[in-house]
């Protein structure tokens, strides 16, 4: 029986979008309700894709099939298998905790903002859904638009720069993969399916061009080191519920196409280039943890924390065995629900104090306890503390990464410390110590708003932290057959 | 002996718009400045009855090829289409156009004629057979199309403006005439497909007038390198945009460009595929000469963009660069000498052309939407907090910059897709990765208009008032763009079928 779960899941964030901007910036009380009410129905058609996820088979699920342009024999394809489908949940998730985090806070062109994050969440369900090239392409690109306007209009004070500088490098790596796609198109006779360019045979110099064309991509989206430099600009000029969205979705669709494309695709070229790969991820992983140790903004901190976190998922795939490969997976996740959790709690501070600088503060906890205490767990899951969602991925990868090589697994353990110096160093500057200032004493606590928002991601971290298998389960087949396919050579 | 009349039927259009053309032009003696919405009335009339006509002619011939007046005049698929979108282009034009023209006491009879013989000069142009029939239509639309920027004769800039193009474009037609000559002395005959028979047949011989031939190629593409306004014989774009009033401006990027690809495409693939290079009897021919042209103009074109501060010329730069996107479409017909996915090349640069067309109407109607009386929206910054200003139109232009940046899902990205599809299918890798580079160059300043309309305050509080139809027939324009982007199979398709016709 064909169902229409994934289309849903495409379509009623964006068709709530655009019905949220035909009601207009004149009426943002409106504009709010029918956001959220978009949010949650979009969250609420995602639910049916995991509760009938057939967990034993790697195959494609919920597939849809139609001929969309058979001029080029591009077909709107969807499906999800035990790698995408957590992410489609994981998105409409978060859309619904952005358009709560961005209740009051935005004042101008309600209307527009919201309808920004519903078109880009259902672009995004698109992206994680598409199993045809093109319309992965169409998905995955334009997803920028929403985004560049979300950072341009409602960002901070050099949010131009950031925004220009986020879309230019952004499309960079993209056309360079669209390349790659017509490439594929022409070798495979005509055929932008994924799955087909997954069992094409490729010489191992085409394989390599290919995938740098896609490592320009996925490398700046991700972002790896050095293609990294625009996100912390991007995150620091975006508003609260831009960044949130930005670390815990968009990052990771350059995960995702790792996964998706580079590896599968590509299996020879990644097993050539995996070292240098996993020496990628190792700077990000440390450098980019001691860049993240001396920033002054805590949304900057976060940012570069963000790359660092990162580098463990790239880290996971290219050591090519299963911890390494749900390890890294089930980081993204947990990153997901971490990164956005800490960029809405310093969206909280921010919009009290107006400014992101830690100096600023100092003492927050005794005028927003029940603030410091979830921000309190939110910074134990950065660093990776047992029980909740980070420790999961972390452990699962440093892990794998010990059966493949001793040392790799020791550099990539040094996160552990630099990831706790960084963040507890800043939860401290910030929240401990005597009241900092007259604003800092003046500050109140969290309103029941922000509480939900911060207190349904509580949730989710310590769910995934104390009883992982759930998520682990759904990846399982997917992962070994995605192994069993990486062992085997194209050439 | 009997001479046969020509089949007069399949020129039904041509001869119609011309009737009506002088029509209108003696009509409007007897109208007064109240009274001239008869002749505007009349030209989109004309325009409509055209529409028809050409319907109906494509009905009797069944799209098939069909010629007349001694193989001098041609109707197939391709010229039914081009001429539709003429049609549809020019009218979009005279719509946009009217406030506009009105409020600078432009809004007279010579506006409509000229326009309506330049349409006409564009529809002989698609449905030439023949180097005379070409050289005519071609001739009948750049009279019109100089005297049309310099309509506004008060005014120094225009004036300056028609007179570099004039002069200008007078070489170019004679660049493109001493080429057609030459090929007439190595062949004997002015007629397309005669010429590209006789062509074939010189180059296997190895005739000494192969030479004459190659010389008379350089010639034609040269002059047609002018007329489509591709580097390094692009030079009179910028200023003609610049000085014309925007809204020939408007007219001079729309349907020309369709006329444009036409010729390109009678000369090139009907007359002179022979000489289309990558063969083992003509190593080199004008498919090298187009990627050389497209480079540059891909290159110039989007860096020259972006230092412009006026927005016609920052669009007359982003002509350029777009038709040399529109070439990478033409030089991949022909791989090793075999024409297999010639058709699909070449309807992927008449996709191109439409698509830009439809695209050039919205952005410069655009401009001459928000431009007053006494008041020319053409520095960048009257953009500023579009916004603000008015929320629905921003966002059309924000779904005509993005397109013209080649982002999905707008239209504009599959204009690209397919011509890059079509250069990787003849095996230019390197040529595909040139041009991605240069469109993301070229990217910068489309959202740098995004950046001005939606990032930054208005500095003109000015209310933006569209009337009804230049509101709507905008808005459609601007929607189609998102629309044609999210199902371009019928378009993409309907250019296939055309080119296939050839």
């Amino acid at each position: 029986m064909p169902s229409h779960w994934l289309s849903l899941a495409v379509w009623v964030p964006i068709v709530a979008g655009l019905i949220v901007l035909a009601v207009g910036d004149r009426n943002p009380r409106e504009a709010r309700a029918i956001s959220l009410l978009g949010a949650l129905v979009g969250f609420l058609v995602t639910i049916p894709l995991v509760t009938g996820f057939q967990t034993g088979t790697s195959a494609m699920q919920f597939v849809e099939l139609v001929p969309w342009i058979p001029r080029f024999n591009v077909n709107y394809h969807l499906g999800v298998d035990g790698i995408s489908v957590l992410f489609i949940l994981l998105n409409s998730f978060i859309t619904v905790l952005v358009v709560l985090a961005g209740w009051e806070v935005i004042r101008s062109r309600v209307a527009q903002y919201m309808a920004a994050f519903l078109v880009m969440s259902g672009l995004l369900n698109g992206s994680f859904a598409a199993l045809d090239a093109v319309l992965f392409y169409v998905f995955f690109e334009a997803t920028l638009i929403p985004m560049y306007l979300v950072i341009g209009v409602w960002g901070g004070p050099s949010r131009v720069y950031a925004a220009v500088k986020f879309f230019l490098y952004t499309l960079l790596g993209s056309l360079l993969m669209l390349i790659a796609f017509l490439y594929l198109y022409q070798k495979s006779g005509g055929s932008f399916s994924v799955l087909d360019y997954h069992k094409l045979p490729l010489p191992l110099n085409a394989q390599i061009l290919l995938f740098i064309a896609f490592l320009m991509a996925f490398a700046v989206k991700v972002p790896m080191w050095p293609v990294h430099t625009w996100l912390p600009d991007a995150h620091v000029e975006a508003p609260t519920g831009g960044s949130a969205v930005l670390a815990a979705i968009l990052l990771k669709l350059g995960a995702y196409g790792f996964v998706r494309f580079s590896l599968p695709i590509l299996p020879d070229a990644s097993h050539y280039l995996a070292g240098f790969m996993i020496t990628l991820s190792l700077i990000a992983i440390i450098y980019i943890g001691l860049v993240a140790l001396v920033q002054t903004d805590m949304k900057k901190l976060i940012a570069y924390s963000s790359i660092s976190h990162m580098g463990f998922v790239t880290l996971g795939f290219f050591i090519f065995n299963a911890y390494g490969m749900e390890g890294g997976l089930v980081q993204m996740i947990s990153h997901g629900f971490v990164s956005a959790a800490l960029f809405l709690c310093v969206g909280v501070l921010y919009d009290r104090m107006h400014s992101r600088n830690i100096a600023d503060y100092g003492g927050v906890v005794n005028t927003m306890p029940r603030f410091a205490a979830l921000m309190m767990l939110f910074a134990m899951a950065n660093c990776g503390l047992p029980a909740t969602s980070g420790f999961v991925g972390e452990f699962m990868v440093i892990m794998g990464a010990m059966k493949f090589n001793f040392w790799i697994a020791f550099l990539a353990g040094t996160t552990l410390v630099f990831g706790a110096a960084y963040t507890l160093w800043m939860y401290k500057r910030v929240i401990f110590g005597e009241l900092a200032n007259r604003h800092v004493a003046e500050l109140t606590d969290a309103n029941t708003r922000e509480l939900l928002v911060l207190g349904l991601l509580a949730i989710a971290v310590l769910w995934l932290g104390l009883h992982p298998a759930p998520f682990t389960e759904i990846m399982h087949a997917s992962v070994n057959e995605l192994l069993r396919h990486l062992a085997v050579s194209k050439l | 002996m009997l001479t046969r009349l020509p089949i007069m039927l399949l020129a039904y259009p041509e001869i119609f718009l011309l009737a009506a053309a002088c029509a209108i032009l003696v009509i409007d003696l007897y109208l007064k400045d109240a009274t001239r919405w008869i002749t505007y009335a009349l030209s989109l009339v004309a325009l409509l009855g055209c529409a028809v006509l050409t319907t109906i002619v494509t009905g009797m011939t069944g799209g098939q090829l069909a010629t007349t007046f001694n193989g001098m005049f041609v109707s197939d698929m391709m010229a039914s289409t081009l001429k539709m979108f003429t049609y549809i282009a020019v009218a979009l034009c005279l719509v946009y156009s009217r406030v506009y023209m009105a409020e600078r006491g432009l809004y007279r009879g010579e506006y409509f004629a000229l326009a309506l013989f330049a349409t006409l000069g564009m529809m002989v142009m698609i449905s030439a057979a023949h180097f005379l029939t070409l050289y005519l239509g071609l001739e009948l639309m750049s009279l019109c199309l100089y005297s049309l920027v310099a309509l506004d004769r008060d005014s120094a800039v225009s004036s300056e403006a028609a007179m570099k193009y004039f002069v200008l474009g007078a070489i170019a037609s004679g660049l493109l005439l001493y080429g057609m000559s030459m090929i007439y002395g190595a062949t004997g005959t002015l007629e397309i497909t005669e010429v590209a028979g006789r062509a074939a047949r010189i180059l296997q011989s190895d005739h000494p007038s192969k030479a004459v031939l190659a010389f008379g190629l350089v010639f034609v593409v040269s002059g047609l390198a002018f007329k489509v306004g591709v580097v390094p014989f692009h030079m009179w774009i910028p200023d003609v945009y610049h000085g014309a009033p925007s809204a020939v401006t408007l007219f001079i990027s729309t349907g020309p460009k369709l006329a444009a690809f036409a010729m390109a495409i009678r000369l090139l693939v009907n007359a002179l595929q022979p000489l289309s290079g990558d063969t083992p009897q003509f190593q080199s021919g004008w498919q090298d000469m187009l990627v050389v042209l497209s480079v540059l103009s891909m290159a110039i074109g989007n860096l020259a963009a972006i230092a412009q501060s006026n927005i016609k010329r920052m669009l007359a730069y982003s002509t350029i660069s777009h038709m040399g996107f529109m070439l990478l479409g033409l030089l991949s017909g022909i791989v090793g000498g075999n024409a297999l996915s010639a058709a699909d090349a070449w309807s992927s640069a008449m996709f191109y052309a439409v698509v830009y067309v439809l695209m050039s109407l919205g952005s410069f109607g655009m401009v001459v939407l928000l431009s007053r009386a006494g008041f020319e929206a053409e520095r960048i910054e009257d953009f500023k907090g579009l916004n603000a200003r008015s929320p629905w139109f921003a966002f059309i232009m924000l779904l005509l910059m993005f397109s013209l940046a080649g982002v999905p899902p707008t239209v504009g990205f599959y204009a690209k897709l397919s011509v890059l599809q079509a250069v990787l299918g003849a095996g230019r890798v390197w040529l595909a990765v040139v041009a991605v580079l240069f469109a993301l160059v070229g990217t910068f300043y489309y959202i740098r208009i995004v950046k001005l309309m939606y990032f930054d305050e208005p500095q003109d509080a000015g209310r933006i008032d569209a009337k009804l139809d230049v509101g709507v027939l905008l808005s459609a324009n601007g929607l189609a763009v998102l629309v044609l982007g999210i199902l371009p199979q019928p378009l993409m398709q309907l250019c296939f079928y055309a080119i296939k016709g050839l």
